[in-house]
């Protein structure tokens, strides 16, 4: 059942009026004008998110608003329209974006209160935000496509926000151009998809659509799922396509939080999960999604054991969380993934605004050998970043409990024991290399330079991160074990819209001892940072000594950025350079015109010496040439 | 629908041209200059709402004899393929006489102006002639104009680029002209008559051997035009050394009659021949793409750069053209308005800083988002519609090239999605190099950032930047009917070639042979 809800529009004018406001108003308004608009904007995109959401639970399950703003692409048969859906996927998707949204947009007007740039901050966030909307309401796959290359180029101008240093303008082109290559996968998806339709005489590219026509789908379903799980690698910071997400990490810190932890990389999270119907035609598929997810999870989880700048540590354990999501998509478990999704963006957009509030108190310091004993200093910030570690480490009770413990065991319930062992180990490290960073910034000595005053953030940025500390706390009540209060309210929620094939197992026994193995890898992750950074902080320096080699391959991060420099940056400018300008181009095709060039230049000597070579005589030589040429012709073939 | 309106685009740059050399002052050039070509935007806006979307046929058409003795009439029409490319042309010449007034050219004003007007009286003319002599004519009148502007305005290696522009063009010209003659002479058996009318052409018969040769003269000579690789060489050169008017419209309208060549010429004049050659031409728009871009990537020159961007820009219409469905023939079509519109900004946009700083090299930029913001912002927003960010023009066109190409060659559109990326890459390795870094020139700190004027000129593009890429259903429903008339001619000549047994010399004989050969 759907519903017309042209209001839903309005969750997308807001962040419109907002950069139209911020770009040609804002930098005349002042700051108060500007922090006002660029915030009040996603506040009321949120609440609109909320009158639409209160709409749909009044509304029989399954049921979703639509509304069809204008016809957009069309040609022949081919039909697109600029149309939104709002069904419980994207309730969902939206009320994150725009809330999480809403209050790091809050907290932003802290952290930028010192710099001059604040109109274009606030413009590149509302438009953020608008694109992050558009690709969460879109009803088509092709209008999500625009929201999904919009949040990259927001992505892009964010990261090189402080545009004047070139190794951040650097990292921002870095993460554009391989989102570049995702999408170029996506693209590629989509046209697979459209011709094994179109085949058949359907020209559509709606969810609704696609869905009503799955059958239609079954022989390109594999090829098509591969190719946007491309696209998903690029947004969603993936094997292969991870590269960039670290290197963004150089942009204002609330950005890092709402863009590159909160929303915009789980984007290929949503992708997956909005295409399920497609998904579930291709196993094969559904596996790579899988293994992928739980890969990059252990990879990223392993590199985020030894950086030392906060903000890396946070962007790889992003990595390592987003392939939990993959890992719980691939299994099937689409309502999983969105969940551990939605809990993720608390507690990971909180770990950030944490961070963030930290540099902020230390002007600028990102290095956590230059940090610790914070916790006197910045209580506010230390609760909460604790209950956010709490969260990430699932432990029971937390928002991350519910769900990284329904993903691992959905994984272990779909047949792959070998990656939930994978996921359990990653549980392991990452209470590890969290509670390290915990320790490093929060206990033991102090190692903040003297001449730093550090002092708790202003309430403007903690108000923040306590609604955010309370949401990683009690985020995932939404989903309790079934039997306890409201059971799985959200995957019931859910369920209507993916309509997973697979029985709704439950929590069961095997449930519970699948809980307490991973509880148990979390524990020693925990105690192992506890003794490396706590009771004994000079053992790390004598591990990184003795397996220096190791510890090298994971500080330079497997080296892989090297080795996607040489293949994809070096040979491909030495290449173009070399063999195609200066060889082809200017060698061999100039070598030839040239040369036809001089030999009609020589043709013309006599003529060019007497004139001496200026323009006009060229022209005239040529106009004549071509007027006796076609009159000869004109002769031959008319006139005889 | 009568009226005399298409004559009176056609003809009012010349009276304006006329205008001009009568003004007694040179700066008043100017002004007059500028006013005059605003009537033919007039008039094309008019033409536009005038037209009736429903047609696929020739609309205020125009016919009187000429030279009746050769079967020559002056005969013009207009379609939806040739009604935006008209008033992509005039609005181009509107904002770049608007912008050479402001300072770009210094010398001999008047003389300018007269040279671009009779350059749009060229280009207009050989939009709307349907009649093979009178386009072949303006085709011709529009190479002079050019000539001078790159020779008497332009810069350092002027007159090289000059002279290799009229080389390479001329080239074509020639065997197009002798192609022209000899399918007319070829067609009085079957007329009875001489006859130059495009119409009256399409469907004399024609031994394979003959389509094949005519064909290929056409397709020789709108091919240097657009151009395709390996024919580009010229288009850097006269790029580079063209003022940037010369630029903005070599590259936003001249480079589009040659592919408007093959759509109106080309195509449906010889169509068994073109579906043959399809994959040759694919092949070659795909190569284009992929080339022009790694070069585009490595240039140190932002002209040159754009340039090569051109033809990895052009490879994406020659690929949607030859894709030979409508998806990818109106995609190709709206890609040429695409082109037109954000690599003329481009070339306008590296004009108004090389009049600041009197340089194109990338190396003497850097920084300079913050000495001029205004100016780095627009940059972006053209950066941006160049590299099909969706949500903006260029997008949708690429999006309809893809679609159509991959519905009948998905290989092509599989390479040719490659060119994607590279786009962003050389556009914003290009960008970051100008616009962000610290500023490491003492110059750039100071340089000023965009007047009114100059903001003016570049507002018109980011406006239809923006509502090409959100509301393109006005254009692409005017398109549709002609293009749907220009593919049912395709259609029904592969219904023939199906028909009869492939002919052992026919060029997709010969490329079938070549490719087992390769394997």
């Amino acid at each position: 059942m759907t519903a017309q809800f042209p209001a839903l529009a309005l969750i997308l004018l807001f962040p419109a009026i907002g950069v139209v406001f911020n770009i040609f108003v804002g930098p005349r308004a002042g700051r108060n004008a500007v922090n006002v608009a660029g915030t009040g904007v996603i506040f009321a995109a949120f609440a609109v998110g909320l009158w639409a959401f209160a709409r749909l639970l009044a509304m029989p399950a399954g049921a979703a608003l639509e509304v069809t703003l204008w016809p957009w692409i069309i040609a022949d048969q081919f039909h697109t329209a600029i149309a939104l859906r709002f069904d419980a996927l994207s309730a969902v998707m939206t009320l994150v974006v725009s809330g999480v949204g809403a209050v790091i947009h809050l907290y932003s007007i802290g952290y930028m209160a010192h710099d001059e740039d604040y109109a274009r901050y606030f413009a590149y966030m509302n438009l953020f935000a608008l694109s992050m909307l558009v690709l969460v309401l879109a009803d088509n796959l092709l209008l999500m496509f625009v929201g999904w290359e919009g949040v990259g180029l927001c992505s892009y101008l964010l990261i090189a926000f402080w545009y004047g240093n070139a190794q951040f303008a650097y990292n921002g082109r870095k993460a554009f151009v391989v989102n570049r290559v995702g999408d170029a996968g996506f693209i590629l998806g989509i046209l697979t998809m459209l011709s094994a339709l179109a085949a058949h005489g359907v020209w559509t590219l709606n969810f609704a659509g696609l869905q009503a026509h799955a059958a239609m789908l079954a022989p390109v379903a594999t090829m098509a799922g591969l190719l946007l799980l491309l696209g998903a690698t690029g947004k969603s910071a993936q094997i292969p396509l991870y590269v960039w997400l670290p290197d963004a990490m150089v942009g204002p810190t609330p950005v890092s939080a709402l863009i590159h932890a909160a929303t915009m990389v789980t984007a290929g999270v949503y992708m997956i999960a909005r295409l399920h119907f497609l998904y579930a035609l291709t196993p094969d598929a559904m596996h790579v999604v899988a293994v992928i997810g739980g890969v990059t999870a252990f990879f990223a989880a392993t590199v985020a054991l030894v950086q030392s700048d906060i903000k890396r540590v946070l962007a790889y354990s992003t990595i390592s969380q987003l392939g939990y999501m993959f890992m719980g998509v691939g299994a099937g478990a689409f309502a999983a993934g969105i969940f551990h999704l939605m809990t993720h963006a608390f507690f990971k957009g909180l770990l950030f605004l944490c961070a963030g509030s930290i540099i902020h108190a230390l002007k600028g310091e990102q290095d956590m050998n230059r940090m610790g004993a914070l916790w006197r200093r910045m209580p506010i910030t230390y609760a909460t970043m604790l209950a956010a570690t709490l969260a990430i480490c699932a432990v029971p009770g937390f928002s991350g409990y519910f769900s990284k413990d329904l993903i691992l065991e959905r994984t272990f319930e779909a047949g792959d024991e070998g990656l939930w062992l994978l996921g359990v180990i990653t549980a392991g490290l990452t209470a590890l290399y969290m509670f390290r960073l915990l320790f490093l910034t929060f206990h033991g000595t102090s190692r903040v330079a003297p001449d730093k005053h550090v002092h708790e953030s202003p309430p403007v940025m903690t108000v923040p991160l306590i609604i955010l500390g309370l949401l990683s706390v009690a985020g995932g009540w939404v989903e309790l074990p079934p039997g306890w209060l409201w059971g799985g309210a959200f995957s019931r929620f859910l369920m209507p819209v993916l309509c997973r094939s697979r029985s709704q197992a439950a929590h069961g026994a095997a449930g519970g001892a699948l809980g307490v193995v991973a509880m148990l890898a979390t524990l020693t992750g925990f105690l192992l940072a506890y003794i490396l950074y706590i009771q004994s902080p000079a053992l790390p320096g004598r591990i990184a000594a003795r397996a220096s080699a190791l510890y090298h391959l994971l500080v330079r991060k497997y080296y892989v950025d090297e080795l996607y420099n040489l293949i994809f940056g070096r040979f491909l400018f030495w290449g173009s350079t070399n063999v195609l300008s200066r060889g082809v181009d200017s060698g061999l095709i100039d070598g030839i015109v040239d040369g036809a060039g001089l030999g009609v230049e020589a043709a013309g000597e006599v003529t060019r010496r007497s004139a001496t070579g200026n323009v006009q005589v060229y022209a005239f030589v040529y106009l004549a040439g071509a007027v006796g040429i076609a009159a000869y012709y004109v002769y031959l073939v008319m006139v005889r | 629908m009568g009226g005399y309106w298409l004559t009176a685009v056609i003809f009012t740059p010349l009276l304006g041209a006329l205008f001009v050399l009568a003004q007694p002052e040179e700066r008043a050039a100017w002004r007059a200059g500028f006013i005059f070509s605003l009537i033919p935007l007039a008039i094309s806006i008019y033409l536009f709402a005038a037209f009736d979307p429903a047609q696929a046929q020739y609309q205020f058409v125009e016919q009187y004899a000429w030279i009746p003795q050769f079967g020559i009439s002056y005969h013009v029409g207009m379609d939806g393929i040739s009604l935006f490319l008209v008033i992509l042309t005039t609005v181009l010449f509107s904002l770049t006489l608007l912008y050479s007034g402001g300072g770009d050219i210094e010398t001999r004003p008047r003389a300018f102006c007269f040279f671009m007007l009779l350059l749009e009286m060229g280009l207009l003319g050989a939009l709307l002639a349907v009649d093979l002599f009178l386009f072949y004519v303006f085709w011709e009148l529009m190479l002079i104009p050019m000539y001078f502007l790159i020779g008497i305005w332009g810069h350092g290696r002027r007159i090289y680029a000059a002279f290799k522009f009229i080389l390479y063009t001329m080239l074509g010209s020639i065997l197009m002209l002798v192609a022209i003659l000899y399918l007319v002479s070829a067609a009085r058996a079957h007329l009875g008559h001489l006859s130059f009318d495009l119409p009256a052409l399409y469907g004399v018969p024609l031994s394979h051997r003959q389509a094949t040769w005519l064909f290929a003269a056409f397709a020789l000579a709108f091919a240097i035009k657009v151009p395709m690789w390996p024919l580009h060489t010229w288009l850097p050169d006269a790029h580079t050394e063209a003022p940037t008017a010369g630029s903005v419209i070599l590259a936003g309208v001249m480079l589009k009659m040659g592919t408007y060549g093959f759509l109106r010429f080309a195509i449906p004049l010889f169509p068994e021949i073109a579906i043959e050659a399809a994959p040759l031409f694919l092949a070659l728009a795909v190569v284009g793409i992929i080339y022009g871009a790694l070069v585009a990537m490595v240039q140190p020159d932002l002209k040159r750069l754009i340039a090569y961007s051109s033809v990895s820009h052009l490879g994406f219409v020659m690929l949607g053209i030859f894709a030979l469905d409508p998806q990818g023939m109106e995609g190709a079509i709206y890609q040429m308005l695409n082109h037109g519109i954000s690599t003329g900004g481009l070339f306008l946009l590296v004009g108004m800083i090389y009049l600041r700083r009197h340089t194109r090299e990338i190396s003497e930029f850097g920084g300079l988002w913050r000495s001029v913001p205004i100016f780095a912002a627009v940059f972006m927003v053209v950066m941006l519609s160049s590299i099909g960010l969706p949500g903006l023009n260029g997008f949708v066109g690429e999006f309809l090239i893809l679609l159509g190409t991959y519905l009948s060659k998905s290989l092509a559109a599989e390479i040719a999605v490659v060119g994607l990326i590279l786009g962003a890459l050389y556009m914003l390795y290009a960008y970051e190099r100008v616009m962000f870094g610290p500023i490491t020139k003492a110059v750039n700190e100071t340089i000023r950032d965009l007047d009114a004027r100059e903001v003016a000129v570049m507002a018109p593009l980011v406006v239809l930047m923006l509502f090409m890429g959100l509301y393109p259903r006005p254009l692409l429903r005017r398109m549709e009917p002609s293009v749907n008339a220009l593919l049912g001619r395709v259609h029904a000549a592969q219904a023939r070639l199906d028909r009869q047994p492939r002919h052992p010399h026919s060029l997709a004989a010969l490329l079938d042979s070549t490719s087992v050969a390769a394997k």
